[in-house]
This record gives structure tokens, sequence and C-alpha cells, in this order.
């Protein structure tokens, strides 16, 4: 057992998954000698040397599309987006290259690839620097998608999503980044693609993934000095979606919130609340409700505290789905 | 390199051979091979231009969605396909024919393309020739990174010729404008990849003229990015061969990139959607007949009598039973299945994806059932 942060958790996770396979490779802008803005990849091109921990000249696109073709040749290239904001120079390579070439190629050629994104708001960042995009990701066929909130999970995610053959973007709540936990490198993990129930719960479910997990568990032990019993799950996998474990939870609830920090309309919620209706509709005794950013460009940082999901939001809703 | 980054005002054009089939001396490069090597590169020309024509004329019979044209080309593909080895790797356009030709791609793959019963057929892996690219651009990223994997495996300027290995990426003059192939370029140049940037200008993207993409000589821009360019005679298959055999030699020992510029001419229309008279002239297109890929060399054989007649005749009856032979290939090619497409997205299924392919299933289940009651009851 070891203490350690997400950020230390996550270079843990790379460092095994360098030491486990010679053909993963890391790449991105300052992650070598730097170790990466938020310190996730510190002393790995120290200790795998440059062809391995690759500083990669300052081009999104260039990143991605380079990591594709090593790739086909055989690499696990292991890619670090600076910044969420600073995705969409990489979107085609993504979205038209990544994801597709498995399917043009009717499965001749795998794609393991992974794309490592900071997300999320929270950090009085500047603009470009506090965004979720990943329902742009999560609606693409061909495409994983995960996201950890915890350092437990972020230390064998990472490392399941390099062994995974099929091209994963792997979400990092950059500002839990610094949040501890006791980390247990002989466990055996869960599946990569798993939702988790982190607090059981009778009235209402929680359904959150990432930075809100710890928002929806603080909410709960809120929630429970007024003797409201929630359930907390953490979704972990964005796509697929592990609906067994919702369905039970709504099943038992019989009302679900969903919490994100991207924008309501068309985001993660909109799936969950869709396929928690066709699965559970006779069970459930209000309709799944959302609480998520506002429909806006992220604002500016002075503001961003009122436009994330917080306690009280989520709170809020929960006392709406109530009183159906 | 003796192609030279152009630094100066005069335009360099590297040429062996005429449009009048007559071989020309430069100072920089020499074609190697004999006439029994030329020949053969006139039969792979013949054969991707029976190839074009004939999957023209399908496409206009309703049997091909689409058609891109590589008529003109021929010597620019075949040129550069024939100067790679067996280990290195091309990633193409999608108007690579010739180089898919080289390479030993079935070209009935290259129709199922084009008629919408696949994405390209082929094995990649197994003939060095990655699938076609319709995103301008996106693949000379993939091209980079596939040499920078060789790189790292050891497989460059260790010496021995049959394990050192590059890569061709193919683009377009308009692809010259994407940003994927500026970053190629730097990427390219900054880790000093094992690769040949081969760009085939044959002056429009679709109805853009050269003009609007570049102010000076694409080869020119090379220097810019810290490598040599140089432009070659893209309808001339000696110097096309040449010209890449050392820029890729070049790759091969660990001195990096090299940017060829073959300067062409798109005969055709840039697809069988496209139509050209309304936006150039007539004349360009007679200027550049003149200078045929194919019809040079055939005139280089025939003036030095290392063919004759009955070269020319099997040539031509061979690629006619090509045509014959790819045509019935092509009509006959099994529909593919849409439940089959399920099992394509990822190599690990999800479950949803598995839901969603075993309910279609029973759907059109439900429609053969429906067929069957009815026809029990004629």
């Amino acid at each position: 057992m070891t203490t350690l942060t997400m950020a230390k958790a996550l270079n843990a996770g790379l460092r095994r998954a360098l030491e486990a396979d010679p053909k993963v490779v890391l790449a991105g802008q300052d992650i070598g000698k730097l170790g990466g803005v938020f310190r996730v990849t510190e002393g790995l091109q120290k200790d795998f040397g440059e062809h391995r921990v690759i500083d990669s000249p300052l081009a999104e696109s260039g990143i991605i599309g380079t990591a594709v073709g090593m790739a086909l040749r055989g690499y696990r290239p292991v890619c670090e987006i600076q910044f969420d904001g600073f995705v969409y120079p990489a979107f085609d390579q993504i979205v038209n290259q990544v994801a597709k070439l498995h399917f043009r190629s009717r499965g001749r050629q795998t794609m393991p690839l992974v794309v490592r994104i900071p997300f999320g708001g929270g950090i009085g960042a500047v603009e470009h620097h506090s965004e979720s995009p990943e329902a742009y990701f999560s609606h693409t066929p061909g495409l994983k998608v995960v996201s950890c909130s915890n350092p437990v999970d972020a230390y064998w995610m990472l490392q399941q999503a390099v062994a995974s053959d099929d091209p994963v973007i792997f979400f990092e709540p950059k500002r839990r980044y610094h949040e501890r936990a006791e980390v247990d490198e002989s466990a055996t993990p869960m599946p990569l693609h798993a939702a988790r129930v982190v607090r059981p719960g009778t009235d209402v479910t929680l359904v959150a993934y990432g930075p809100m997990v710890k928002t929806c568990l603080d909410s709960a032990a809120a929630a429970a000095d007024e003797g409201r019993d929630l359930e907390v799950i953490d979704l972990r996998s964005l796509s697929p979606l592990d609906l067994s474990v919702i369905a039970e939870s709504a099943q038992k609830t019989g009302r679900v919130v969903t919490v994100h920090e991207a924008p309501v309309n068309l985001g993660l919620g909109a799936e969950l609340a869709a396929r928690i209706t066709e699965q559970c509709f006779y069970s459930l005794e209000a309709p799944v409700l959302r609480v998520g950013g506002f429909d806006l460009p992220y604002p500016p940082s002075r503001v961003e505290e009122e436009y994330l999901p917080d306690l009280d939001r989520v709170l809020d809703m929960v006392d709406r789905s109530l009183a159906y | 390199m003796s192609g030279g980054s152009g630094t100066g005002t005069e335009i360099e054009l590297v040429q062996l051979l005429s449009p009048e089939g007559e071989r020309v001396d430069h100072q920089g490069y020499s074609f190697s091979g004999d006439d029994e090597t030329v020949k053969g590169y006139y039969r792979d020309m013949v054969l991707t231009r029976r190839l074009d024509t004939e999957a023209t004329a399908l496409q206009r019979q309703g049997e091909l969605g689409l058609w891109a044209s590589s008529l003109g080309q021929e010597a620019a593909q075949v040129g550069s396909g024939r100067a790679m080895l067996a280990q290195d790797y091309a990633f193409p356009t999608y108007r690579e024919h010739g180089v898919a030709w080289c390479r030993g791609v079935d070209p009935l793959h290259l129709l199922s393309l084009f008629r919408g019963i696949d994405m390209g057929g082929w094995d990649s892996a197994a003939v060095g020739f990655a699938l076609y690219t319709i995103v301008i651009g996106a693949q000379t990223l993939h091209a980079t990174g596939y040499a920078m994997g060789i790189e790292r495996d050891g497989l460059v300027g260790t010496g021995d010729p049959a394990r050192d290995a590059a890569v061709i990426g193919y683009f377009g003059d308009g692809a010259t404008s994407q940003g994927d192939v500026n970053e190629a370029f730097i990427f390219a140049s900054s880790y000093n990849a094992p690769i040949v940037f081969f760009c085939q200008n044959n002056q429009w993207a679709i109805s853009e003229p050269i003009e609007r993409q570049s102010r000076i000589p694409l080869y020119r821009r090379a220097a810019g990015f810290g490598f040599p360019g140089v432009r070659v005679d893209g309808n001339d298959v000696l110097a096309v061969h040449a010209v890449t055999t050392e820029a890729l030699e070049r790759a091969r020992s660990g001195n990096g990139p090299t940017f060829i510029e073959a300067y062409t001419y798109r005969m055709g229309a840039h697809t069988t959607s496209d139509d050209p008279t309304k936006y150039r002239l007539a004349d360009d297109l007679e200027h550049w007949r003149l200078k045929d890929p194919v019809a040079r060399v055939r005139a280089y054989l025939n003036r030095t009598g290392a063919a004759d007649d009955s070269f020319f005749d099997a040539i031509q009856a061979e690629a006619d039973e090509f045509a014959v032979q790819l045509r019935a290939r092509c009509l006959g090619m099994p529909e593919p299945l849409m439940l089959d497409a399920f099992d394509w997205v990822y190599a690990e299924q999800t479950p949803y994806l598995a839901e969603q392919q075993a309910r279609y299933a029973e759907y059109k289940q439900s429609f053969a059932t429906e067929d069957e009651a009815v026809g029990a009851g004629h």
C-alpha cells in the first residue's frame, strides 16, 4: 500500500506500462524533461529515454497522427493532450483516423492508442483550460472513453487503457490531481469498462464520473445529515456505458440524477436518461434529471464556481427528484 | 543531395527521358536499370492505365459509385513504386493505383472500395501499402509516425540493405496547404524520420489551380523545413525512379526526409463526379498530352529497338485480357452484409454494440419469416 496523489498514481501507472511492454511509447508536449505541465510524466524520460518518452513539436494533430503511424508499426502510443481545449486541432485525426482504422480494415489493423486529456474546470484557469469535451468522443463509434475519479482507478485504469487493443480516450479530472488515496499495487483491478457503486443508498441514485464523483459523495454525506440516503455511482467508462450497474440502482431507488461538468445539452446525462428510461421505465418514480454545466462556452474563471455543479446544485436536483 | 534545395531563381526539373523518348543526361541523377527493366515499367504503366480506363467505364455503367482517375500520373506512380523495396511502406491518397499495382495489391480491392463493398480490402501490413486515405493529407502524419517506428525498431542506417527500411508518404499539390502535411514535415524533420514525401503536383486540386495553393514551386518549401526538395519530371518514369531511389536510400541510411515534387498533370477529371471543362482549357490538356508518360517510354523502346511491335502487341493483349477478367471479378463480388459491420468497430466488442447487432439480426429475421409466410401462401 502506498499513499499517492492522482497525479502520482497516473505516473506510477505509466511507469508500469512502460516496464511491462517495450512497445509502449509516450508522446506529448513538455512531457519529457519538464514531466508535463501537471508533472504526470515526471522522471519517465530520464528512466526510459527520449525514444520512448517523446517531447513532441507543438502540434496536436501531429501528435495523434504520428501516433497512428506508430501504432500501425506495432507500437502502443500514449499521447498527452496538454489541456482539454487543445484537443480540437487533433479532432480529425481522432474521429476520422484513430476511431475508424479498425473498421476500415475490417479488423485487420488494431489501433492500440491512448489519448490522455486533463479535463474539467475548477482551477481558476484562463479559457480553453477547463473544458469537458467527453461527449464528442463518446458519440464517436470506434473510440472507447473512460474517466478516473480517484488515485486507485487512475493507477489501474491507465494501465488497462494502454493494454487495450482499442483506442481509449482517457479523461483525467485535473482538479483532483492532488487528492490522495491508498493504492495497493498488488490488488486485482476491476474491469476497465465497468461502473461502480461508490456509496450505496436507497433514496436517489447519483450518476457521475471524473471530478463530479467527489462532488456527489460530498452531496450524499450532506444529504445523510438530513436523513436522505443517496446512492452514488462512478460511471468510470463513458463509452461503452455499463448500464447494468445503473439499471440495478435505478430499479432500487426509482430516482436518478446525472451529474457532469459538461453542458447538459446532449451531454452524457442525455444518453443516460434515455437508456435508463428504456430499461427501467416501470421502476422510475421521477424522470431522470440532469445537473451539468450551463449551455455556455466555459465562462471566465471568477464565475466558474457558479457555473460548475456543486453540492447545492446536486442536492437541489435531488429535492426536485423526490418531489415527483 | 544533388537535386538541391533550389535556393536559386531558376527552377530545376530532373529529366532523364524527353517527351520524344530520348535519354537525357543529368548531372545528379542517372537511371541504373537496363532496357528489360524499362520494358517492365512500360507494362506496369499500360496495365495501370488499363485498370483506370476499365474502372472509369465501370463507373459510367453504374457499377462503381465513384472513381478517381490516375490517368497521366502513371510514371510518377510506377517510377516511385518500383523504387521501393519489400520492407518499405507506402501511405497513399485515394489515387495511387499505380503504386498499389507495384506493391502487389490485387486491383480488385481498389474497385471494391469504389463500388462500396468495403473500405480497402487489402492486407496493408503484408504488402507495405496502407489503406487509401480520403481526408486530404492526414496520411502524411501516419507515414511519418510509421517511419519513426522503423527508426525505433533499429532498422535505419544498419548498412544491411535487406533490413534498412523507409516510408513514402504520397499526397497532392492541394494537400500541401493542409496543416497535417506541414506538421508531418516538422515531425519528420525534427526526428530525422526515414521518409520520402512524394508530392504529385498534378496542377489541380479539383477546380483550384496550383497558383491557389502556392506562390513558390512546391519543392522549395522543403528548405524551410530543413530537408532537401527536388522537382522531377513526373511524366518521366526513369527520372522519377532515379530520384525516388536516391531519396529512399537517403532515408534508409539515416539521413532523414526528402521532398519530391513530381511535376505532372491530371489528364482526367478529379473524379468521375467532376467536370473539368468548367474550369480549365482544352489547350492545356493538349499541351500535356504531348508529354504523355506511357507514350514516351514506348517511343524510347521503339527508337532504341529494345522492343518491337510484337512486344507492344503482347502487352496490349495482356492489358485487354486483364480488363476483361477484372470486370468479371468486379461484377462477381459478393455484397457486404450490414450485420458484419458491427464486428469491425472494436477489437474487443462492446456489450451495447453486440446487443444492437443481435436486435438488428432479429429485426431482419422478422422480414424473412414474413417472406416465407407469403411464399408459403402461393
